[in-house]
């Protein structure tokens, strides 16, 4: 797949050359009679990085039009490096989620460091400063020795670049199945904050403009870095490994604080981060945008190596490194800024009027390509889609009840189940607290950003059921979209907008394609129905293990606002004494649960059903009471159900215990995932209050300070554990997965 | 009272040290860049937390050799307070201000949490607002905080009330379970703890604002009163 020499444009066409690079005949055509000629070895190699799926969305352009993408608060929606909401005082959010699955499968260490760098300078070459990370992260099941060293190594290149850029890691999700064993998926996410005429744009204006170059030089890392992404991950994908780029975080760091002082000077146009397809794609996106042409000395580029290429240079996917357009005279301004934090800046060509893309090195032409042709006329791939064949005989499966007999020990389990168990191992290992505005960090179910200077704070939180979307796509993304507003409003923050990280199968496959089709669906219907418009995102495609796609993914990173740093509410009870209710009422849910998957060992049946409209009154009900400071404490009820929800809502305050009262079948009543529902705990006092503002809500039980969590049900006691003891088992599963033997 | 708050390429805790300084304590404070500094109008000379110059060759060592050390090496001879915190506790001791080395923590792990910390002296410049044995609650956020030193060292920063802070609960491997020490004439003090991090209780603790206020009481007892 690495082919770095000069191979003739009759070569290339004769062998089919470019179908190693990627293209498709068609696509081949097609760029013949863009050109009306053959292209040469290093436009071939440009046309197939921007006509990869992880450039042009080739695939997945026909579903993302069906996002509602507007809202008033939206600032910037699709498009740009990242989304923009405004927070209003004149300032605005910005964030964006990225994977780096394929890397990360045969490069866990570099691949996620490297996922983390990225995202960071899609925000900050927005003009943003990077203020959050999160990461949403799926691995196999911890039974085999390479699981164990993918996670563990994922974990660690997250931490080893996002702790020295000072950017905290503040959340994010993992989850564990067998369908991720050989194709881990990392997904980074960063949120940043700007005021609103700071906010830059990707562009190439201004004729005769120069076009700067910034960051690390040039190496031969990372070479079609965008077209391993678009491919299947081969059972021999470690020899992809070239292809994996190599991260820099000192660099980072000091690119970004470069960044941010150069985009206070009027002589900067645009900026870019070169991201997948390295200098191809932030060069001819910005002309592209701007409707301009740009011209390119390739032997003006800054290179690490000896004798590169024309196509290694413009497809190599080294990292911090960024392009600029700068008015011109006024290069050197800019060059100072990062001659002053030991960086490179160079100028390397020109914006013109004509609009093709042209490289030249040593004299010669190398590519000369209309600009349109790259960014705006990537083909678009209609595929076929079809019904999942499992899906009908899932929908026909009656809602049963999996059989519990000694319903302690399969809380005890659940608890211990790695998807459920505490992740402080992986965050323990961030650092979540650098920019000290950690006001909650990760551990809850939406972490919460002080914005200093002002009585705001931002929520934010990346969720994303899988099992669900795999038994019912539209139903589950539905749900995907709903937990996360839902895991927000818990925090207190209104939720504002979402960045979608949609990993799938290959879509090539009718069924894959489905489950992408249906799964947007019913995240668009829960986007406009909760209002929360989606910003930004990213499609990792080809995502398989053994031959065997991935359960459908598509995670939802979404950010809030508290108007008012007092409406931030923790997850956990607070005080013994505080009485405990349930928000909404629970039935049969069972179907891609933890408790199925514990006693079944498998997923089937239907996903948990929602109704939107219900969900969003329980939303806005929920909301109302915290800003009216009634509610003590708010968690929302998802894997493992109720029981697991109360657990959880003991492990951080110390000696609190709990003391239910619950009715119905038993094993419904403690482990149904039934959505929409909340647990809530409210002051003595407050109570006729807070059933004033909110419907469905049933009192539960109290919070008592005898460290014990006791739960009774139709009156006879069937849990009485130690919290203690409880707390122990869910903090130490993953550590003793770890450690245990393959 | 005016601090340098000193920046190097890689620090990231710069910021959060000038934040704690100037808008919490209320103190004239500067962000000074490594390269352009004249340290002599400051009272006080701070070394913030991060990866100066990416943690390369080893943490703080890079640093530790620049020009803007001559100056600090001076300024520590002169008696001016300076507080050096996790990275910039590192630059201390390669820049052969403090006594002792920095290693990988015991389990190779990056840790970020809360640790509760026992206050061991309070006869310095730096925790005079502290009682003697106290318990205070500061983060920690480091890979390379495992205090180390040879015996003979150990034993003078014992005799010599050298060792300020150390961990309830030793999370790193560090000898005695030391989390801060000073220097022999007690005006530099290093620790792996962050107290900047500590100065808001909406972020989990205050513990740390004493310290600061320890700084500026014993400078306007020295320098004020005497005026």
């Amino acid at each position: 797949m690495l082919l770095t020499h000069e191979i003739s444009p009759e070569i290339i066409e004769k062998d089919a050359i470019y179908r190693d690079m990627g293209l498709s005949d068609e696509e081949f055509q097609l760029v013949k009679s863009i050109l009306n000629r053959r292209p040469n070895f290093t436009e071939t190699g440009i046309f197939s990085v921007m006509w990869s799926e992880h450039c042009s969305y080739k695939t997945s352009k026909p579903l993302l039009k069906k996002f509602p993408t507007k809202a008033p608060q939206v600032l910037q929606g699709p498009g740009e490096g990242a989304g923009v909401i405004d927070i209003g005082d004149n300032q605005a959010v910005v964030f964006k989620i990225e994977s780096h699955n394929h890397p990360s499968a045969v490069e866990p260490y570099q691949g996620a460091a490297t996922g983390v760098g990225g995202i960071i300078r899609d925000v900050f070459s927005m003009g943003a400063r990077p203020i959050a990370l999160l990461n949403s992260l799926r691995f196999g099941n911890m039974t085999t020795d390479h699981v164990k060293y993918l996670f563990s190594e994922v974990v660690n290149g997250i931490a080893g670049y996002g702790n020295c850029v000072g950017v905290p890691t503040v959340g994010g999700e993992v989850q564990f199945d067998d369908c991720y064993e050989d194709n881990p998926l990392v997904n980074a996410m960063c949120v940043g904050l700007i005021n609103h005429d700071e906010i830059q744009k990707g562009i190439a204006e201004g004729i005769g403009n120069t076009v700067l170059y910034a960051g690390a030089p040039t190496g031969r890392d990372g070479i079609h870095g965008a077209t391993f992404a678009s491919g299947d991950l081969g059972e021999d994908a470690t020899k992809d490994r070239p292809a994996v780029q190599v991260g820099d975080p000192f660099m980072e760091k000091l690119l970004i604080e470069a960044c941010l002082e150069v985009i206070h000077s009027d002589a900067l146009v645009g900026m870019q981060d070169m991201g997948a397809a390295g200098l191809t794609s932030s060069a001819s996106e910005m002309a592209s945008k701007a409707g301009t042409g740009l011209e390119m000395d390739l032997d003006l580029v800054p290179q690490r190596e000896q004798k590169m290429s024309a196509y290694e240079l413009m497809l190599s996917e080294s990292q911090e490194r960024m392009l600029l357009v700068v008015k011109k005279g006024r290069e050197q301004e800019i060059i100072e800024v990062f001659q002053k934090y030991g960086l490179q800046a160079v100028a390397v060509g020109s914006v013109i009027q004509e609009k093709v893309f042209r490289i030249k090195q040593h004299g010669t032409i190398m590519a000369n390509i209309p600009v349109d042709a790259l960014a705006e006329e990537a083909p678009v791939n209609h595929l076929p889609s079809q019904e999942a064949y499992y899906y009908k005989t899932f929908q026909q499966m009656e809602n049963t009840t999996p059989l519990v007999e000694d319903h302690a020990d399969v809380l005890k389990q659940l608890l211990q189940q790695p998807t459920i168990a505490s992740k402080e191992w992986v965050y323990d290992q961030y650092d979540s607290m650098v920019q000290t505005n950690t006001v909650v960090s990760p551990g809850s179910d939406a972490a919460v950003i002080r914005i200093k200077g002002t009585n705001k704070a931002l929520a934010m939180t990346t969720d994303c059921n899988s099992r669900y979307i795999y038994l019912d796509p539209e139903t589950g993304g539905k749900i995907a979209v709903a937990e996360a507003a839902r895991n927000i409003i818990c925090s207190g923050a209104k939720p504002l907008g979402l960045t979608d990280g949609l990993n799938f199968g290959n879509p090539t496959n009718p069924e894959v394609f489905w489950q992408m089709e249906k799964s947007i669906e019913g995240m668009s219907a829960a986007c406009t129905v909760l209002d929360t418009p989606v910003i930004s995102g990213n499609v990792s495609l080809y995502n398989q293990s053994k031959g065997k796609a991935i359960f459908p993914t598509p995670v939802v990173g979404m950010v809030g606002l508290h108007e008012s740093l007092e409406h931030i509410t923790p997850n956990h009870f607070q005080a013994a004494g505080d009485t405990i209710y349930v928000i909404g009422d629970t039935d049969k849910a069972f179907g891609g649960s933890e408790v199925q998957n514990l006693i079944l060992g498998k997923y089937e049946g239907k996903a948990p059903s929602i109704n939107l409209q219900l969900e969003r009154k329980r939303q806005q009900q929920v909301l109302t009471a915290i800003h009216h400071g009634v509610i003590s404490s708010a968690h929302d009820l998802a894997e493992g159900g109720l029981a697991v929800g109360l657990a959880e809502s003991l492990f951080q305050v110390a000696n609190l215990g709990a003391s239910i009262q619950l009715t119905g079948e038993p094993t419904v009543a403690l482990f149904s995932e039934t959505q929409s529902r909340f647990i809530v705990t409210v002051k003595k006092g407050k109570e006729a209050r807070f059933l004033e503002l909110v419907e469905d809500a049933y009192e539960i039980g109290k919070v008592t300070n005898d460290q014990t969590l006791s739960i009774g049900v139709n009156g006879s006691n069937i849990i009485k554990e130690d919290v203690h003891q409880l707390r122990e088992l869910w903090k130490g599963a993953i550590p003793c997965l770890l450690k245990s033997r393959a | 009272m005016r601090f340098a708050v000193i920046m190097f390429p890689g620090s990231n805790c710069d910021y959060d040290m000038y934040y704690a300084v100037k808008e919490i304590l209320g103190k004239d404070a500067d962000l000074v860049w490594y390269e352009n500094s004249n340290l002599s109008t400051y009272d006080a000379i701070l070394l913030p937390g991060g990866f100066s110059y990416g943690d390369y060759l080893r943490p703080g060592a890079v640093a530790a050799a620049s020009k803007v050390m001559n100056q600090i090496k001076e300024h520590a001879a002169k008696g001016k307070p300076i507080l050096g915190v996790c990275n910039g506790f590192q630059v201390l001791t390669e820049a052969g201000l403090l006594p002792g080395a920095l290693l990988r923590n015991q389990n190779l792990s990056f840790m970020c949490h809360y640790e509760s910390l026992y206050v061991e002296s309070d006869q310095t410049l730096f925790t005079s607002e502290y009682n003697p044995g106290e318990v205070v609650r500061f983060p920690i956020a480091h890979g390379e905080g495992n205090y180390f030193c040879d015996n003979n060292t150990l034993q003078s920063l014992k005799a010599n009330n050298q060792i300020v802070f150390t961990y309830q609960q030793n999370p790193n491997g560090s000898v005695e379970d030391i989390a801060g020490i000073i220097n022999e004439s007690g005006n530099v003090l290093g620790m792996m703890p962050h107290p900047e991090r500590a100065v808001e209780a909406m972020l989990g603790s205050d513990d740390g604002l004493r310290l600061f206020k320890s700084l500026v009481r014993n400078w306007r007892e020295t320098y004020v009163a005497n005026a």
